[in-house]
């Protein structure tokens, strides 16, 4: 068990050193957008699940 | 004679492109079909029982929406021969990348519970137990990919698409009013007015027509059935007929439950068959046989869109051309991902029907992150040179991701104000 969690943590290194550089540059502006897509989409989908426990509850 | 000549010249060059379509067939149709999927369904139903009518117009909107976005995948599977997910690591680096996977193997996850919940949900009408239709479907997926050559797949797969039109001469069955769904359906109208309510069925009738995992599915599919950039018109005609298809059925069940059932509240696919038993007995049948179909095929493509999107990334081998010695994870995760789905339906007291609905607004909430990426991706030059978004399509694909982050942030706000909307 702890040797293939130890292997799936250096294939994980491994994939983090390969896709290092992003190929497709993106400028600040564009970087803050996407992050703050991913922050609003993070913050509706949070919202869903609130509801759906007032729901189930 | 000439005339015979040029008549048989005729039929002849469009018999040898019917046949060069049949060969390029595939990803497009079992994707937009596989996508009336349980959930689907289940939303469908839900909506023609809860608007009759009233909605039809706005599935037939999505006819463009579906196939738009999954032509985008046609075109970046068939240049860059990757699927997106190995793409999206590549052109954004590995955390834009690591959020992309994880999303979709969330929400891959939570459809496929989705997909055993509308199974076991039209077995039980015929007396069949949960943990038999689990059993039985998980062994039947294992006989479908151990096949090990992706053209049987897809063949399989294909006829199980065949079997999602059962709703079309059930709908026949019913006599609706024609004038009916003319006068009610195709003029644009928001029944009952601005509401959660109507937020939430727009978000789950977007939702289970356009899914983060048949960005996926789709552009891995190209990918492994082998297109070449000289295929992508017929991909793209195969994307087409697949959204008309999809939007289709979709329609024909609307009216199945709008004529029937409408103005009753149906919590799921399952209950309106068990209510349409009771009127007519085929109908009810047909409807809860639909139900299963669209929940094994939306099974057997989830998973591997998962499967396919894991193997890229950790360079395992990641081909249903491969066997299960070639490609252990690949098959390994795929059951994985199977086999737990399965199990959370046997839980005792889980609000199934709930969880349904509700999965399908999480995947639309979160498609903007993944067609974002898409849209840029179809924008570098260098990789995808002639083939790259014109300005129109970029348009088209901006103005898909704004309005369901719109409608997204509507629910969203009628859930923290549930007064604003009344």
């Amino acid at each position: 068990m702890r040797v293939s969690l130890k292997r799936l943590f250096r294939k994980i290194e491994e994939i983090n050193r390969r896709y290092r550089t992003p190929r497709i540059a993106l400028s600040r502006g564009g970087r803050a957008a996407l992050e703050f897509l991913r922050l609003y989409l993070l913050f509706l989908v949070c919202l869903m699940v609130y509801k759906f426990i007032l729901l189930v509850n | 004679m000439n005339v015979f000549s040029k008549l048989y010249y005729k039929l002849r060059k469009m018999w040898k492109a019917i046949q060069l379509y049949l060969v390029i067939a595939g990803p497009g149709i079992v994707v937009m079909v596989a996508d009336n999927d349980a959930g689907g369904i289940t939303t469908y139903a839900a909506t023609g029982a809860k608007y009759g009518y009233h909605l039809i117009w706005f599935l037939l909107l999505l006819i463009p929406v579906a196939y738009y976005v999954q032509e985008m995948t046609v075109r970046l599977g068939a240049v860059t021969k990757r699927g997106l997910a190995e793409a999206i690591f590549d052109g954004f680096g590995a955390t834009w990348g690591w959020f992309a996977l994880v999303d979709l193997m969330l929400v891959n996850w939570l459809t496929l519970v989705t997909e055993f919940i509308g199974m076991t949900a039209a077995l039980h009408i015929f007396g069949v137990p949960p943990w038999l239709t689990v059993t039985a479907v998980v062994l039947l997926m294992a006989i479908i990919v151990l096949n090990g050559r992706y053209w049987t797949w897809e063949k399989i797969a294909l006829l199980f698409c065949a079997l999602n039109l059962i709703y079309i001469p059930a709908a026949f069955m019913i006599h609706p009013s024609v004038s009916d769904i003319v006068k009610h359906g195709l003029i644009p109208n928001f029944p009952g007015g601005f509401n959660g309510q109507l937020f939430f069925f727009l978000m789950a009738n977007i939702g289970t027509t356009i899914a983060p995992w048949m960005l996926f599915f789709q552009q891995s599919a190209v990918v492994d059935k082998g297109m070449q950039e000289k295929d992508i018109p017929w991909g793209k005609f195969d994307t087409l007929l697949g959204s008309a298809l999809t939007v289709g059925v979709a329609i024909f069940i609307v009216i199945v439950t709008g004529t029937t059932l409408n103005g009753t509240d149906i919590a799921s696919a399952g209950q309106a068959a068990e209510h349409l038993m009771q009127t007519d007995r085929y109908v009810g049948a047909f409807m809860a046989i639909g139900l299963f179909d669209a929940g094994l095929l939306g099974a057997i493509c989830i998973s591997l869109a998962s499967s396919w999107a894991f193997g890229e990334i950790f360079g395992w081998a990641h081909s249903l051309n491969q066997n299960i010695k070639q490609a252990p994870w690949f098959y390994a995760s795929y059951f994985f991902a199977l086999i737990t789905s399965g199990l959370v339906v046997l839980i005792p007291g889980a609000p199934l029907v709930l969880i349904t609905l509700f999965v399908q607004v999480i995947a639309v909430t979160l498609l903007p992150a993944a067609l974002v990426f898409l849209i840029l991706l179809l924008n570098d030059p260098r990789t995808m040179g002639d083939y790259r978004n014109s300005g129109w399509q970029n348009l088209i694909g901006g103005f898909i991701v704004a309005a369901i982050v719109a409608l997204s942030s509507l629910y969203g706000i009628s859930i923290m104000f549930p007064n604003l909307f009344q």
